[in-house]
Formats: structure tokens, C-alpha cells, sequence
């Protein structure tokens, strides 16, 4: 009875490795493992056996059954997993997935928090402040009396008399200078308003404004953070030069140029033919300013540096056109 | 400021392309924003020989000419009478923009071809002859432009000058900055004053009445004048940096304050009243008619220069109608003064009249240039003006300046730059932009700035110069020696970077709008009139009507974004602003600002994809948004619940809710109402929400706490209720909530339903309710128990019955 068993299994054997598809392996699977298939008679008329014969081809049949099952499984699992190299049988996978797409930050955020984090790896905290200021903390405090053309640089937005749209961020610093004792290490991030509108001014921009206040600080230390910044947020190549300029609130000042990241110094319709590009203002605290807010100023010395957002947007993504910024086309704001 | 270098070569001799000098200009903190070639008008002005003349046809006095211009010949109609065949002159070619303003064309004048315009030397400005034709030498060669056929070069630098270096503001002062750059001496204009006769004393007096508004006023008088224009040197001068000449008079005043900063007045002294000057302040209210034509209305502040009955001239900033040079005039008061910076700049400011004086004495003048510029503007007109110069001045000086030396210490000026140099390198520095240098000791300059240096009075200021002729650039790079950080508070500005960065994980993208909008933005989002937000802050000089106050909401600032990108035809949007409103508390006071974040979002769901139908976004999956961000956010005392009737006007009644923390309001989520869709000309359904974000960032959580995982199985029963359309889901969830039953893990809503077989005015809401103990697996008897206790109690309270 041995023998019956074998047989059986390499008939099974043989039928498999003939077999074309799934249906043929599921219609063998029935003819020897259904409930009337040859392996299952042959189980059930065991007990027709001689006795001793009869443990021995129980244990041979169920082997058999065993073994038969994985190899009619095995089979199975062989053709379906080829199953798709058939075309009827196979996704398109160049259809597009289910995604449900992320938003996007507006470029200005996007740079404000560039700068912000280089300047926080230096040490410099965030601070904010108001967006309408008394004429005292967006002027008087810096250094720019009522009445001094130098009011003319920043044409500004007036609520009243005594109340502006902010013209620049530097106010926070005097805030912060107000409620803190040095040393001070803070950049201020934020929308700030002039009167101006034009292809290359928009009525309101964003600045990142900063000021370092301890002992002993110099010019030269005004010149390693911001070298750092620039290289860091531009490239590691970059030239850059300090300017002498004019500020109110600083002393000496200066304006930072980067050679033009178009024409790389050759000169060109950014840079109007300098090959520089003026990308930072900044300069030493003025006195003036220390003592408005009560600081020593034979203890303490400090700079100051403020950078418009846009216009380092502008150079880092190739935008030509400022008043994109806040037309809010999607088309745009999409893209970053 | 524009200054032509062949005109500053006259003060100081330079040796190096005007390129180079540009740069070291900038690099000394005069920045050169932009070189322009004078002549340039002149590349496509060539030389043209005269081949042929004949007359026209049509008309008298013209004539046509034939002219070579190298490589071809040209017809041109010409009108001079000095035209013959033969002659060298200038060709200017369609195309030329001649500096009168003409621009030449082809044409056809009276039936006659002319490709050019043959030109006279007044005509290029390049003499004064305007009688005929500019006659060039026979040696020139046809076809060359002319600046080169000349020579004619002359580079403009315009220099962009900061607020603190009114020194700069004349040739005389770039030639002092050029002569440290060039180490070369400045060659001052020498003064020859001219044969006088009378005395001026005789003649005419000055008194001031406001010596504090006009500390000083110096007065020389010209008499038997002829005005008539310019010689063409001054001319050119005045060309040079595209400035147009009127008349001698005017023209020299003009010259010697570009040349020498001073701003002069000229008065025709026969029409002074009583031939005399007062300076005093206006009455109030009082008109006065300026040169420029204009009445203007002066106030009690306003200082005038006066005759002896009436104004004759606002002081430092434009001269009357009255007083002015006439071609008949032939006695000149000439006038050179020192006003008072502020009080110029106040009268310019008050009559919104900038000129180019006025510009300088707001900035201040050198209050020791006064007689300098007075004498050299006497000398020219004396000469230029054929005319006699009376003897003597008045100089009357009642507050005279003063300037006082300054300390600077060597160490502390090299501790506060980052440098390392000497005493005697600093001296020197400073001496060769003429401040009066004396060594006190061995750490000490004592410094005298010279007079015409305003902006010096602090040792800082004489860092700054020592720092710049030393050179920014020269300056070593340190890093600061740190001591400590700051410490501020950042919670807040890193709760507002992360909510920016959940919103575009929703798939909102960030716009930033104007802070100022239209006045009419309250009535467009028909707000009541006793709305918060219709105390906006009005904005004094608004860029337009709809940027003229400050925003108090965010939301029309994303519809007015909706109404446009729908014009670009985006139809689906999902944006998001996270800005201030300002809320008025009067116009003198600062305005209460409110970090806020707004949302929008329209059109469909998902994008087009080939996976699923278009459908329309909804309320709930702007809802779902703001559960998930307060979810995130670790904010649980949030609700939602729906908004009572009419109290909120710009959505739709009926589809918004107000969101509630621990139950006060901070925020709403809703449906655009149809009507405020079409005060923004929206044509389309929109859903917002807005929260108050100061309000979000006080209520945050500091910090999470951990859950133990359940380790026994959960059970869950269904139960679906029938319950009046009023009864909200979420107030059956939030009553449930509130019986505290202990085994209950969750609830949550499975399906609502209305229609048939339930009847109306009702609907089906089923509901799972999970249920776990911590302590043990339930059995199903005890969840049973449970579950029939609590749907029991939900029933009754919520009025519902069961299925059929």
C-alpha cells in the first residue's frame, strides 16, 4: 500500500509541473486533497488496512498530504507572482499616486527664517515688536530728530503726528535695549512701511534688523559676523566690501556689497553696471542712541545691521519683479 | 548730485580714469550710483560734407542739400544760410536725441526727403553760435561721429549723496574728498574783485529780525548791469550737468552754488521798496507769490526776506515774483546768507517746495563760506554783466558759529574699529581732510573739523573719518568675545513658525497681503456698525484710496487674493495669511495689534486626478483642518459649536461655527455669505476660518504627559438614534462626554441620515462607542449594562427614540 501512496504523489507531482494556470493547479488541488480526492480516499480507507499495515500509511499519507499542499501552494504563489508580467494582468504605474499636496511657505518666510536661524546658531535671539510706532522709538530714540533730513531717507506713513507706520524694524532695538542690560544679541524679523511705490518699492517690505551690545566690541567684530552671515546665506566664495555710509543710528556706518551673483562682477541691469549689489546696512551704535536708552557708553559699544527680505529673496530665487510678493497669485506663491 | 569731471578737473587735477575715481568715490562714502558719457548724444551726430545745394522747390527758404556721410550720401532739407557745397558740418541722423530735447527724424518737409538734420554749434551745444551751420575742419573725415571727430569727451558721475555730508554738495566739496583720494592739492576759484565806486552803505542796509532763524546775511550790490544770456563757457558749465541757462544773472548765482555749496539770491534792487532788505517772519495766513507762479499761503513761522513794506523772497528756499531779474533790470542786490537748517526745512516741508537751496541750508551750510561765495558772485556778475560793483559789503553776523575741538583718544579709537594705528597715522588721516590736528599727548588729539564739516562734533564722528580714509576694507575681521546670550522669550514666534508650518502641511499655501486696506473693506464684509473692527486706523498719506487704513481682519485681504487668482483662471485654492490686525484706540494713540490666522479655501477637494470624481470642498473639510492643527497643537478644551444667529455677518447663517476655547471665543470657520461673495465680485462658494492667535499661543499647553498603553481588549457597541434636525452631533458627544462613565474609551459618529423612512423634521445619528477597562477584559455582560445605562441617559436627555 506504500507503493499506492507513492504513486499517487508522483502523479500529483508530474500533473503539477504540467499545469498551464491556477485554475488547472486549483482543479488538480481538488482531484488528489478534495473532499473525494485521491489522497483523502486513500485516508479514509485506511481502516480497511490490515491492522499493522495500518499506522505506517497513515503516517506515509499524511506526509503526502502535507507535501502536496505546500507544492499546490508553492505553484499557485509561482504563477501569480508572474501573473503581472502579463498586460492584462499589470498596473500602469506611470499614473500619477494619490498624494493630497503639501502647502507652500511664502519666499518671505522662507528667507526671514534662513537669517534668522544663521543668526541664531551666533548666539542672537528673535525679538518682535510693533508694526505702528510712536514717532519717539521709530525716530527720536535712533538718533533721527524732528525736523533732520535725515527723515528723508525713509519717507514715512503717518497715523498722527506722533504715530508712524513702522519705517524700519530698528524701534525693537530700542525696546529690547530699554528692558534689557547688556549684553544684547538679538535679530528682529518684520513688515515695515514707507511711502514709496514704484517698480522697485512696494508701500510695505519686510526687514531683519540686529544688534550686538557687550563690552569691547568693534568694528572689526561687525565685520566677522556679517562676512559670516553673507557667506553663509550666498556661498562661501562670495566677495563682499564694506562701504562708508550714513545712518543716524550708527557710527561709523556702513552698507555691505556682494559682487553681483548675475554677472559676478562684470556689470549688468541688476547690479546698474557696478557689479556690486548693496545687500546690508549696519554700523557701529551710536552714542546718541546708548544714551537715549541709558546704556554706559564708556562700558559698552555695539553694532547694528538691518537687510531687506525681499531684495535677498529676489537675488536667491531670481525673482525680477518685487511686487510679487504680495499679489498672492497662486501660480506664484506655489513655487516655493 | 551730477558732477562732469572735465568741469571738476578745474579744482583739483586727476590722473586716473574716471572709472577709478568712481570707485574711490564710493569707497569713500560718496557712492557713485551711476556714469553717464555727456557727449553720448553725439555717436550718431557724423561728420557730413556738402556735395550738392540746390533750392527747394517749395519754399524760400529752405534748401536741399546732398551730403556725404562716408559710406553713402543723404538727402537733407536745410534751412541755414550758410550752406555751400564743400563744406565739413555736423550730420545728426534719424535716431539723435539733440540736448535741446528735439529728437531727429525722417521726413518729408514740403514734399523734399530729409534723412538728417545738418546742425548748428548752439544746436549740439557746443558753442554759441546759432547763425548758421557749425563749420568743421576739411581735414575731418566723413562719416565719424563727432565726439571722436572732436575729441569730445566729458564722464558724469551722479553721486548719491547721505543726509550728513551737505560739505559735498558742490564741485568744490567732491574736489576736496577727490584730493585726498589723488593726493593732490585743491586749486580754490581766485577771487578778483573788480574796480568799485560809491559805497554800498549808502545805498541800502539790512537788518534781521529773527537772528536765531537767520544767524547771518551778507549783501553786495551791482549797479548799471546789462542781463542778457550767458557766455558760452557758463553755458557749458551749466549743460554739463544737464542744467538749462536763462540769463546771466540767474546763470552765475546757479554756477557759484554748484561751485562753492553757498546758495545765492539775486534781487532787482530797484524793486525793493525803500532799497532795503529786513529779514523777519511772515504773518500768519499771508500770501505770497513765489517765481515758479505759485500763490503761496506762509505761516508765522515762515521766514522772509522783506523790503521795506513788503516780502520779497522765502528765505533759502525760492526767491518772489516781485524782486525777480528782468531783462531790464540793471541794479542786483545779491544776496548770500546762513539760515537756519530747521527752520528751512519746516517752510519747505510746510510749502512742499524742495529747490536745490533748500535742499543745502536744511542740511547746513559752512556758516564761514558766506562772503567767499557772496565775492565770487559779485566778481562774475561784475564782469559778465559789464557792471559796477559798489564798494563794500554788509555782513551782518549776529549769532556767529562756532566750532570747538574734540578730544580723540588713539586707544579708544582703535578698540572701538578692530585697528591698530599711531598716533601720527590718525593725525594724518584727519589733516588731509582739513580738520586742524594738535597732539594733546601721547593717547590725545585735540581736533578742530573745519567749518564747512556739520556733521563732526562727537569723537565718534572722527572714528568714522578715520575709519574710511583708513579704509572699511582694511579694517581686520574678529568675531565679538561673547559674554551671554539675551534670554528672550521665543515661545511665541516659534508657535506662529509652527502653525505656518502645519497650515502648508494641510496643503494651504501662505500669502502675505498689505497690512492697509480700503477704507470700504468693513461695509464689503457687511459688518455692523458697532463692530470692533470698524475702528480702523486711518492712514494720513495713503499710497491710494484702497491702501489707506489698517487692516482689522484678514479676511478681505484672502478674498480680495480669491477675486484675483479666479481671474487667472485658479479656481481651486487653499491659502493662508498669519498676520496682525490693528484695531483703533484714536488716531494719537498706537492701535491694539492681534496676530491672526486666516484661511481660505475653494473650489475642489482634491486635486484632478484620474483616481476620483471632482468634489467640492466643504465646510467640514476646513473643519477638519483646524481639529487636526488644535490637535496637534495639544489644545483639548476646543469646540465648536454653532454660531448664534446673525452674529457674524459675512458668513452664511446656518454654516459657521464659532470656535471656543474652555468656552470663550477665539475664532470662527464658516461659508462665505453670498452677498459679501459678491461685494468682492466672487462667483463662487468659499469657506474661512479665523483665530486669534494671541489668544491660541496663551492657551498652549507647556508640556505633554504620556498615557499608559491599555493592556486589556476594547468592546465596542453601535447604536443609531433618531433625534430632532436641531440636536447638533457634536452636543450629543459633548454630553456624553460630560457623564464621566469610566469604562466608555471613545465615542465617535458613524453616519447621520435624514430622508426616507425617517420622518421629517428628524434624523438617524449612529454612534460607536468603544469601551476598555485598565484593569481587566470586560465581559459582555458588564459593556451590555454599561451601554444600556448610558444610551438610556442619551435618549432621554436628547429627546430621541430608537429605529423601527
Amino acid at each position: 500500500m506504500e507503493n499506492r501512496i507513492e504513486q499517487i504523489k508522483t502523479e500529483a507531482i508530474e500533473a503539477l509541473a504540467k499545469a498551464a494556470d491556477t485554475e488547472e493547479i486549483k482543479s488538480l488541488s481538488v482531484k488528489y486533497l478534495g473532499r473525494k480526492g485521491l489522497v483523502t480516499l486513500f485516508l479514509r480507507n485506511i481502516s480497511q488496512l490490515p491492522a499493522e499495515e495500518r499506522p505506517e500509511a497513515g503516517k506515509q499519507a499524511n506526509i503526502t498530504k502535507k507535501e502536496l499542499e505546500t507544492a499546490f501552494e508553492k505553484a499557485i504563489q509561482r504563477f501569480e507572482e508572474r501573473a503581472g508580467e502579463d498586460a492584462d494582468e499589470s498596473i500602469d504605474v506611470s499614473l500619477p499616486g494619490r498624494t493630497s499636496p503639501r502647502g507652500t511657505l511664502h519666499p518671505i518666510t522662507h528667507i526671514t527664517r534662513s537669517i534668522c536661524s544663521i543668526f541664531s546658531r551666533m548666539g542672537f535671539d528673535i525679538a518682535e515688536g510693533p508694526e505702528v510706532e510712536t514717532d519717539y522709538y521709530n525716530f527720536e530714540a535712533l538718533n533721527i530728530p524732528k525736523n533732520h533730513p535725515a527723515r528723508d531717507m525713509q519717507d514715512t506713513f503717518y497715523v498722527s503726528d506722533n504715530i508712524v507706520l513702522r519705517t524700519h524694524t530698528s524701534p525693537i532695538q530700542v525696546h529690547i535695549m530699554e528692558q534689557n542690560a547688556p549684553p544684547i544679541r538679538i535679530v528682529a524679523p518684520g513688515k515695515v512701511y514707507r511711502c514709496d511705490s514704484d517698480l522697485t518699492h512696494t508701500p510695505m517690505f519686510n526687514q531683519v534688523e540686529g544688534l550686538l551690545v557687550d563690552e569691547q566690541v568693534s568694528f572689526g567684530d561687525l565685520k566677522g559676523v556679517l562676512e559670516a552671515f553673507v557667506h553663509e546665506i550666498f556661498d562661501e566664495q562670495i566677495s563682499l566690501r564694506f562701504r562708508p555710509s550714513f545712518f543716524p543710528f550708527t557710527e561709523p556706518s556702513a552698507e555691505v556689497d556682494i559682487l553681483c551673483v548675475m554677472c559676478r562682477g562684470k556689470g549688468c541691469k541688476v547690479c546698474s553696471n557696478t557689479g556690486w549689489l548693496e545687500v546690508l546696512g549696519c554700523g557701529m551704535v551710536h552714542p546718541a542712541v546708548f544714551e537715549n536708552v541709558g546704556y554706559d557708553t564708556r562700558r559698552y559699544s555695539g553694532f547694528a545691521f538691518g537687510m531687506g527680505v525681499e531684495r535677498l529673496a529676489m537675488l536667491k530665487y531670481g525673482i525680477n519683479d518685487l511686487r510679487m510678493f504680495f499679489e498672492s497669485d497662486y501660480r506664484f506663491l506655489r513655487q516655493f | 548730485m551730477k558732477i562732469s569731471t572735465n568741469w571738476l578737473k578745474e579744482y583739483v587735477a586727476i590722473d586716473i580714469p574716471a572709472t577709478d575715481l568712481a570707485d574711490k568715490l564710493t569707497m569713500a562714502g560718496l557712492e557713485v550710483e551711476g556714469i553717464s558719457e555727456r557727449f553720448q548724444y553725439l555717436d550718431s551726430v557724423v561728420v557730413g560734407k556738402i556735395i550738392k545745394v540746390e533750392p527747394h522747390p517749395n519754399a524760400d527758404k529752405l534748401r536741399l542739400c546732398e551730403v556725404s556721410i562716408g559710406n553713402r550720401t543723404v538727402p537733407v532739407v536745410c534751412g541755414a544760410p550758410n550752406a555751400k557745397a564743400g563744406m565739413n558740418v555736423p550730420c545728426a541722423l534719424p535716431g539723435t536725441a539733440l540736448p535741446g530735447g528735439l529728437e531727429v527724424k525722417k521726413s518729408t518737409i514740403r514734399g523734399a526727403t530729409s534723412e538728417g538734420m545738418l546742425c548748428s554749434e548752439a544746436e549740439l551745444e557746443l558753442g554759441p553760435d546759432k547763425s548758421g551751420l557749425m563749420v568743421l575742419s576739411e581735414k575731418l573725415t566723413e562719416g565719424i561721429a563727432l565726439n571722436i571727430a572732436l575729441n569730445l569727451s566729458d564722464t558724469v558721475l551722479e553721486i548719491g549723496l547721505t543726509p550728513n555730508r551737505p560739505d559735498c554738495l558742490s564741485f568744490i566739496g567732491i574736489a576736496r574728498e577727490v584730493s585726498t583720494i589723488v593726493n593732490q592739492p585743491t586749486r580754490k576759484p581766485e577771487i578778483k574783485l573788480p574796480e568799485t565806486s560809491g559805497q554800498i552803505d549808502d545805498f541800502t542796509s539790512v537788518t534781521i529780525k529773527s537772528p536765531t532763524l537767520c544767524p547771518r546775511y551778507a549783501a553786495r550790490l551791482i549797479t548799471d548791469i546789462t542781463v542778457a544770456p550767458s557766455p558760452f563757457w557758463l553755458k557749458d558749465r551749466l549743460y554739463s550737468i544737464g542744467l538749462k541757462p536763462i540769463n546771466n544773472i540767474v546763470d552765475i548765482t546757479n554756477f557759484v552754488m554748484l561751485e562753492l555749496g553757498q546758495p545765492l539770491h539775486a534781487f532787482d534792487f530797484d524793486q525793493l521798496s525803500e532799497n532795503r532788505i529786513i529779514v523777519q517772519t511772515a504773518n500768519h495766513n499771508q500770501l505770497f507769490e513765489t517765481l515758479d507762479g505759485k500763490e503761496r499761503r506762509l505761516t508765522d513761522e515762515t521766514l522772509m526776506i522783506c523790503d521795506g513794506e513788503k516780502p520779497v523772497a522765502v528765505a533759502g528756499v525760492m526767491g518772489g515774483v516781485n524782486s525777480e531779474i528782468k531783462e531790464n533790470t540793471t541794479r542786483v542786490l545779491l544776496e548770500s546768507a546762513y539760515f537756519n537748517p530747521i527752520s528751512i526745512r519746516k517752510t519747505s516741508k510746510h510749502l512742499a517746495l524742495n529747490t536745490d537751496a533748500s535742499h543745502r541750508f536744511e542740511r547746513g551750510l559752512d556758516p564761514e563760506g558766506t562772503v567767499t561765495a557772496l565775492n565770487r558772485a559779485a566778481q562774475l556778475i561784475a564782469e559778465i554783466g559789464n557792471g559796477r560793483l559798489v564798494d563794500g559789503l554788509i555782513d551782518e553776523y549776529p549769532l556767529p558759529s562756532s566750532v570747538s575741538s574734540i578730544l580723540l583718544s588713539i586707544a579708544k579709537t582703535n578698540k572701538h574699529l578692530g585697528t591698530d594705528l599711531n598716533q601720527s597715522e590718525i593725525a594724518e588721516f584727519l589733516r588731509s581732510v582739513e580738520f586742524n590736528v594738535e597732539i594733546k599727548d601721547e593717547d590725545t588729539l585735540s581736533v578742530l573739523p573745519p567749518s564747512f564739516r556739520v556733521d563732526v562734533s562727537r569723537p565718534e564722528d572722527l572714528m568714522e573719518e578715520v575709519a574710511r580714509l583708513w579704509g572699511y576694507n582694511n579694517i581686520k575681521t574678529t568675531f565679538p568675545k561673547t559674554s551671554g546670550m539675551t534670554n528672550l522669550p521665543n515661545q511665541s514666534i516659534k508657535i506662529k513658525s509652527k502653525i505656518k508650518d502645519m497650515m502648508a502641511g494641510y496643503g494651504f499655501s501662505e500669502s502675505i497681503t498689505y497690512s492697509f486696506i480700503g477704507k470700504d473693506a468693513c461695509d464689503r464684509l457687511n459688518l455692523p456698525e458697532n463692530d470692533e473692527r470698524r475702528r480702523m486706523l486711518d492712514i494720513l498719506n495713503p499710497i491710494s484710496e484702497d491702501l489707506s487704513v489698517m487692516r482689522t481682519s484678514l479676511i478681505p485681504g484672502l478674498l480680495e487674493t480669491m477675486h484675483r487668482n479666479l481671474s487667472h483662471q485658479i479656481k481651486n485654492l487653499k491659502i493662508f495669511e498669519l498676520g496682525k490686525t490693528f484695531i483703533s484706540n484714536g488716531q494719537d494713540r498706537q492701535p491694539t495689534e492681534t496676530e491672526m490666522l486666516a484661511g481660505l479655501w475653494t473650489g475642489s477637494r482634491v486635486n484632478m486626478t484620474w483616481h476620483e470624481k471632482l468634489v467640492a470642498c466643504d465646510f467640514h473639510d476646513l473643519k477638519g483642518v483646524l481639529e487636526d492643527l488644535f490637535r496637534s497643537m495639544g489644545m483639548e478644551d476646543i469646540s465648536f459649536s454653532k454660531m448664534p444667529d446673525a452674529s457674524c455677518r459675512y458668513t452664511k447663517a446656518g454654516h459657521t461655527a464659532q470656535i471656543l476655547f474652555n468656552g470663550n471665543f477665539f475664532g470662527l470657520i464658516g461659508e462665505v455669505s453670498p452677498m459679501v461673495l459678491n461685494n468682492f465680485n466672487i462667483k463662487q462658494p468659499a469657506f474661512i476660518f479665523e483665530i486669534n492667535v494671541n489668544a491660541f499661543i496663551s492657551n498652549l499647553k507647556e508640556s505633554k504627559m504620556f498615557v499608559p498603553i491599555p493592556k486589556f481588549p476594547f468592546t465596542d457597541r453601535d447604536i443609531t438614534l433618531i433625534v430632532d434636525n436641531h440636536v447638533q452631533a457634536g452636543d450629543i458627544i459633548a454630553k456624553v462626554k460630560t457623564f464621566e462613565e469610566k469604562l466608555m474609551e471613545d465615542i465617535c459618529i458613524l453616519d447621520v441620515y435624514s430622508g426616507n423612512p425617517i420622518p421629517a423634521g428628524k434624523k438617524s445619528i449612529s454612534l460607536r462607542i468603544v469601551y476598555r477597562s485598565f484593569t481587566e477584559t470586560l465581559s459582555d455582560q458588564q459593556v451590555n449594562l454599561v451601554h444600556q445605562q448610558l444610551t438610556d441617559r442619551i435618549i432621554q436627555k436628547f429627546n430621541a427614540t430608537l429605529p423601527v
